[in-house]
């Protein structure tokens, strides 16, 4: 009784507290000022989808709706025709982006490395509608992270 | 029997049959690729090794006939690195295009790969590459993806009946080619894709454009001939992307015709997808509601002898009973579904139907062919006249053909003459031929569209029945005269009594200001032409053609993929297809439409569900549940007051691939048809 009717009178909890703060001040600090920093992200990050293009501009992906077959969300609608070159192709390649779950299925079934979950997170957007990407939008993204992309799955490709 | 030992399990089958079969009799899976059922064996592509037991090493199964006491051996261990290493040749020269192939997802290769593979490949040297070949508009060849198992070559020359696919070079080098570049003239040339083990003859108008496993299925019946072949009709996105065969020995084996696979497109081009009235001499879209009101008000004060229906060849039974019903309602004897005009004998039910049934052609001995090209009226049953002309041997199927010479037959037939003067000489039995029939055991007669649809076509009728009674054709225990049909709602409409009641008139009766009021059902098939400008034309149907353009009111009904029907094949088989998807717009299922339409003008028809209308075919005619066949002969038709004329048969002049509205809105047809036009017109000159 006696043992913490003086603990309480020196503000042992205090102090100790106190000193624990003062100790932290002179560490790194944990969080990040985020839109000016941010952290760093695995090559295996789940992000915004992206359909990829070869060097020459060809767009990669055929047609074969392996991604769409496996996604659990069924959030991929594709539909496809002959080019006229006779290739096959996709006339539309859409993903509903609040149906997906990022599970990175897509990219695992995708035999020709077309659509890939990119780095991206920040995505979000003031319309549901502007969340229904399109093959325009999704090679637009693709356009943009390209080399980021490249680089990634050059990284992860060792343990693929 | 032999009795044979599979894996320890005894199973007997029969004497010559060979290994495979065996393992099959005993449940066990035997991967193959080159093996087919309905084809020859050719014991190439070496995937169905088994092991027999004191046999020195693996046999192949497929071409190994069995002996009694044989012990079969299919999961051990040399078993199954004789097909890895099987496998493993086999995948040397296949490409990894999976992702692009049309075949992926339901392909021989890739699934016998998965199960029977190895998983990797030893080979890192140069795959060879083949040049595509053109065979014509229906079948996309991709031909380094060919493994050579020789399927197509030997349906081409067995079941088809035009040998032009071969394979030339040898060794590596082989490639399966018409030779001289040119499109297979096969009307079964897409049965080629069903039966190509791997991705190399592949659809070319649904290229890439769906996957198997996207599609939901629905059992149907084919339309486009009277065989009645069973298909499955396959839907992606509410819209039908392929008709496919469904396996039925007794009608098409596996077969189907080109016509019936690829006039899918049509189902999506000239459609009419809601009521049109004209007014004031121009066409409208109005509502349902307003072209009733607008039938029942040219309707009112219209006498029933003066209201007619004309059914066309696509029609289902349903809407067939719903039409013959509101026009009984409306006091109308003016039915009918020949458009093409035929006559037929109704006084039994064996008289307009192929008697014998489509599997009497297995056991016939003997043919006659009165006015038909079975060739291009039902393909697949050509198949099958061909499967018996190969079986029997070269002289052993003696056919006659009387009508015109066609030059494209898939077996050799004696040209006995052009028109029913013929028939005289059969009649009383001097003719060569009747020997023929007379010492066959099954002898048959098939009498076509050409021998029907003349003015004598009854005394032909009474002629060609005559001359099978006294030639055998008709016999106790066998019935081989039979009626080939053209039309797949004939048969049906025939069984439902839709022809001309007491005092009723015929399609050309109708004609020429014969009636007022001509409703109908998705007939394009007559001289629209012909409809007097006063009659009042009420259009029913699926496809905006030759009818429609005429109709004061368009009524849009559904295609056969868009309901529910019963369709009677040439032969008198009931058949029931299904709906696959929903008719385009404001289109509606036809018998809802005239039961609706019933209702406006007061002669509510009594059946408001399908089963209640099924219920009321089954009254007219048991057939329809598998009863027997009730007599639908309502003024005597059988008889032969006509004289026979020595005018030629003829046959349609119509294509192949445009006997239908469907067929003639599809592009894929139009490109058949003037593909395969061009050789006739050169031969002609």
């Amino acid at each position: 009784m006696a043992g913490i009717d003086l603990k309480a009178f020196l503000l042992k909890e205090i102090a100790s507290g106190m000193a624990s703060t003062f100790r932290m001040m002179f560490r790194p600090k944990a969080t990040l000022n985020y839109p000016y920093e941010k952290g760093p992200l695995s090559p295996r990050f789940r992000g915004e989808h992206a359909l990829r293009r070869y060097p020459n501009g060809e767009e990669r992906c055929i047609a074969c709706k392996l991604c769409e077959a496996t996604c659990p969300a069924e959030a991929i609608t594709i539909e496809s025709e002959p080019r006229d070159d006779g290739s096959r192709r996709t006339t539309r390649y859409d993903i509903d982006m609040t149906k997906c779950i990022y599970c990175g299925l897509c990219e695992e079934a995708c035999p020709v490395d077309a659509i890939v979950e990119g780095p991206n997170y920040e995505f979000a957007t003031e319309t549901r509608e502007e969340l229904m990407y399109s093959k325009e939008k999704l090679l637009e993204n693709g356009d943009r992270w390209e080399a980021v992309l490249a680089r990634r799955l050059e990284l992860d490709a060792p343990y693929r | 029997m032999v009795r044979v030992i599979v894996d320890g399990t005894p199973v007997e089958v029969a004497a010559g049959s060979s290994a495979l079969q065996a393992c099959e009799a005993a449940g066990k899976e035997i991967p193959r690729f080159c093996y087919h059922e309905r084809l020859s064996v050719a014991g190439n592509c070496r995937m169905c090794l088994v092991e027999v037991v004191r046999a020195p090493k693996p046999v192949a199964s497929c071409g190994f006939p069995v002996s009694d006491g044989m012990e079969i051996r299919t999961d051990t261990e040399t078993v199954r690195r004789a097909r890895r290493a099987v496998m493993e040749f086999l995948l040397i020269n296949h490409p990894l295009d999976c992702p692009i192939c049309d075949q992926g997802g339901e392909c021989d290769l890739q699934d016998q790969a998965y199960g029977y593979g190895s998983g990797i490949s030893r080979y890192h040297e140069e795959k060879r590459a083949v040049t595509n070949k053109d065979l014509g508009p229906l079948v996309k060849t991709v031909m380094t993806r060919c493994i050579q198992c020789t399927r197509c070559v030997r349906f081409c020359t067995e079941v088809a009946g035009t040998p032009e696919l071969g394979g030339i070079s040898r060794g590596e080098n082989l490639e399966i080619s018409t030779y001289v570049e040119k499109a297979l003239t096969s009307e079964l040339s897409g049965n080629l894709i069903d039966i190509c083990p791997v991705g190399a003859l592949t659809s070319k108008p649904g290229a890439f454009q769906a996957r198997p496993w996207e599609m939901k299925k629905a059992d149907s019946i084919d339309v486009t001939d009277a065989l009645g072949t069973n298909t499955v009709v396959q839907v992606r996105g509410g819209e039908v992307k392929r008709i496919v065969p469904r396996v039925n020995d007794e009608v098409n084996e596996e077969w189907l015709s080109d016509k019936g696979r690829f006039s899918v497109d049509g189902l999506k081009r000239r459609r009419l997808d809601r009521p049109w009235v004209r007014v004031h001499g121009k066409r409208q879209a109005v509502s349902w509601q307003d072209a009733f009101v607008a039938i029942a008000k040219r309707l009112e004060g219209v006498p029933g002898n003066r209201i007619g229906a004309i059914a066309g060849d696509l029609c289902d039974a349903e809407s067939l009973t719903a039409l013959r019903d509101l026009m009984e309602s409306l006091g109308s004897a003016n039915l009918d579904c020949r458009q093409d005009g035929a006559a037929y004998d109704l006084s039994d039910r064996s008289r307009y139907t192929f008697a014998s049934g489509v599997t009497g052609i297995d056991e016939a001995d003997a043919l006659l062919i009165i006015g038909a090209a079975p060739r291009h009226d039902a393909p697949v049953l050509n198949a099958r006249i061909r499967k018996r002309y190969l079986s029997l041997g070269r002289g052993k199927f003696p056919i006659g053909v009387i009508g015109p010479q066609p030059s494209d037959t898939t077996w050799s037939y004696e040209a006995l003459g052009e028109g029913p003067d013929v028939l005289a000489s059969l009649y009383d039995g001097s003719h060569p031929f009747c020997e023929a029939l007379r010492t066959a055991e099954k002898p048959m007669i098939i009498l076509g569209h050409g021998a029907l649809v003349r003015e004598d076509s009854l005394a032909i009728q009474a002629a060609v029945r005559h001359i099978a009674e006294t030639t055998g054709v008709v016999k106790d225990g066998w019935n081989g005269l039979n009626i080939l049909h053209t039309a797949a709602s004939r048969v049906a409409a025939l069984d439902l009594g839709f022809v001309p009641g007491q005092g009723g008139r015929s399609m050309r009766g109708m004609l020429s200001s014969g009636v007022d009021v001509l409703w109908l059902l998705g007939a394009d098939e007559f001289p629209v032409g012909g409809i007097s400008p006063e009659t009042f034309v009420i259009y029913q149907g699926s496809h905006g053609d030759a009818a429609a353009a005429r109709a004061d009111v368009i009524l849009p009904g559904a295609a056969w993929t868009e309901k529910d029907g019963t369709y009677v094949n040439t032969e008198g088989r009931v058949q029931q297809a299904f709906r696959a998807v929903f008719p385009p717009g404001e289109a509606r299922e036809d018998w809802r439409i005239i039961r609706a339409f019933s209702e406006v003008i007061d002669h509510r028809l009594p059946f408001d569900t399908a089963e209640e209308l099924r219920a009321r075919m089954a009254r007219i005619n048991p057939v329809f549940v598998g009863g027997a066949p009730a007599s639908v002969s309502q003024p005597p038709f059988a008889g032969s007051e006509t004289i026979m004329t020595d005018r030629p048969f003829r046959l349609s002049r119509q294509s192949y691939y445009l006997t239908n509205p469907v067929s003639r809105a599809s592009e894929t047809m139009a490109e058949c048809a003037r593909v395969y036009s061009v050789p006739a017109a050169i031969a002609a000159e």
